[in-house]
């Protein structure tokens, strides 16, 4: 069943940039995707169209039953909701500790509190960082610092994860647990991943699909894929 | 419920939020203040004034002398003339005899006089009312031109320049008060907007998870609302009792017993809910400025 449709999209910027050019990807409900490509190729900009930070300038972007492309600033929360997102730079609150940086999301949405306990604490434990529930995030590391993002970003159950290059700031150790934790959300949960990644070890050794995007178009698209297949046609 | 939480997670973030900008929340609240109790001195003078001049203008009347010795004749003339002019709301002849009989009563050394004297040397006359204080004068000068009349007067000058000069203070102070305001609004908007940057993370991080809009900018808004608020509560007291104080003092009445002051209840308390409202819509319009302008979502 397909839960992203991207139907011959175009992201021009106001400085004439063609980010995307008439780019079409279908992902279905369950699937762990990496898309990659080198900076500037529009890779970002895709990631971005899907969580709606960019609106594309033509053509359609369905997510979850939504088009994206129609949708109105307004109602942008709505398309939020089914979606958890993961940076680089992890993105917490300093003077919240974990757990009350993720239940922080839930508080937001006017969640009552007694579901809120819950499910944070099944997040926390999902991501394995029971015993530094109380910790803030100064005092954690780059690894742990980034769990409490994804455990953030899946408490709300969402159908779909967003993760931009989300070890991007760490060491190949601690990258591949996080890649674990990803891995283990993916299969145990059902949850559709999508990461933008430029760490060619992760992608040649977790074998998942492979989206290549250059210069705004999909240039490649392999399932069980790696980065050397994408060089293999950089390179023909 | 949920509706409820949002909101109630929103007056207690605002909260905080006042007291983590703690200096420049003061100084919004001082302008505040300031501003507010300048409102409330406008709005006590502009009623008080527009009271004072209703009253003087209630009791404002032509009187037209008629000229001596006419005869009873010549005073039916002038009621028929003056029952045609249609600014006239009311008239009442009053003959020499009951002035002299009232002159006689407000003093002794008039008493003796008037006693002593064969003839009444004083006027019979007309005492006129009109619908329209500013037909005074119109109506004056038509009067005055009747045969059997000898003069026509009404309190020329005094009156208009007392009128002219409470006009010109508050409206003066109208002026101060709403340049105030708009300097209140731009400070608690620059609180807001210092608010916003320093919840940038906050805000991006709600953005992301799927929080509304309304959610994200309501706490804002009751900032401002709370500033407005807590910059209304000295001026709602100095109001209060400071009109109270004043009134006793006075006695209720400025220079003799002509000018008597609006009585403080319930006025005041008229005053103070203004002073709330204006409190609590400059606070609110000036957050609502600023999520407008800094918070873009």
């Amino acid at each position: 069943m397909k839960l992203i449709q991207v139907s011959n999209c175009y992201k021009v910027y106001k400085n004439g940039t063609t980010a995307l050019a008439d780019l079409n990807v279908t992902i279905d409900k369950g699937e762990f995707v990496f898309v990659i490509g080198s900076t500037g190729s529009g890779k970002s900009t895709f990631i971005k169209t899907l969580y709606r930070e960019e609106k594309p300038t033509k053509g359609s972007v369905i997510v979850g039953g939504i088009n994206v492309a129609k949708l109105r600033n307004s109602k942008v929360y709505k398309l939020r909701r089914k979606i958890g997102v993961v940076f680089q730079d992890f993105k917490l609150l300093p003077k919240l500790t974990v757990y009350e940086n993720i239940a922080f999301a839930l508080e937001s949405l006017g969640m009552e509190s007694k579901s809120i306990r819950p499910k944070v604490l099944k997040a926390i434990e999902k991501v394995g960082l029971k015993e530094k529930a109380r910790n803030f995030p100064t005092q954690l590391s780059g690894g742990e610092q980034q769990r409490v993002a994804i455990a953030r970003a899946i408490v709300n159950n969402p159908k779909l994860l967003i993760c931009d290059e989300p070890t991007g700031n760490l060491d190949p150790e601690t990258s591949k647990e996080i890649m674990k934790i990803l891995e283990n959300i993916n299969q145990e949960l059902g949850t559709t991943i999508i990461m933008a990644t430029h760490d060619k070890d992760i992608v040649n050794r977790m074998k998942k699909r492979v989206l290549v995007i250059e210069n705004g178009v999909l240039a490649g698209d392999y399932l069980k894929g790696s980065y050397k297949a994408h060089e293999s046609i950089k390179n023909s | 419920m949920k509706a409820l939480r949002i909101l109630s997670r929103s007056i207690r973030d605002s909260f905080k939020s006042v007291g983590r900008n703690f200096s420049l929340s003061i100084a919004a609240i001082t302008c505040s203040t300031i501003t507010l109790i300048l409102v409330a001195i406008a709005i006590i003078l502009t009623y008080n004034v527009q009271e004072i001049t209703l009253s003087l203008e209630r009791e404002l009347t032509v009187v037209a002398y008629v000229k001596k010795d006419s005869e009873d004749a010549n005073i039916r003339t002038i009621k028929k003339e003056l029952d045609q002019i249609p600014e006239i709301d009311k008239y009442v002849f009053k003959s020499k005899e009951e002035w002299k009989a009232e002159m006689k009563n407000e003093s002794e050394t008039l008493n003796t006089t008037l006693d002593y004297l064969e003839e009444n040397p004083l006027l019979d006359s007309f005492i006129i009312t009109v619908k329209d204080v500013n037909d005074l004068k119109g109506v004056t000068e038509k009067v005055r031109s009747y045969d059997f009349i000898s003069s026509a007067e009404y309190g020329e000058g005094m009156v208009e320049n007392l009128v002219g000069a409470f006009d010109i203070v508050s409206k003066g102070t109208i002026v101060i008060v709403i340049a105030l305001i708009l300097v209140t609004a731009f400070l608690i908007s620059n609180t807001i907007k210092l608010t916003i940057f320093s919840r940038k993370n906050e805000i991006e991080i709600m953005r992301l998870v799927g929080t509304s809009n309304t959610a994200i900018r309501l706490p804002f808004i009751f900032e401002g609302f709370i500033l407005g608020v807590l910059g209304s509560i000295i001026p709602i007291l100095v109001t209060i009792y400071g009109y109270i104080i004043l009134y006793d003092k006075l006695g209720g009445h400025i220079i003799s017993n002509i000018i008597t002051l609006v009585q403080p209840f319930n006025f005041i308390f008229f005053v103070a809910l203004i002073l709330l409202g204006v409190g609590c819509i400059v606070g609110m319009f000036g957050s609502y400025r600023a999520v407008r302008k800094y918070l873009k979502i």
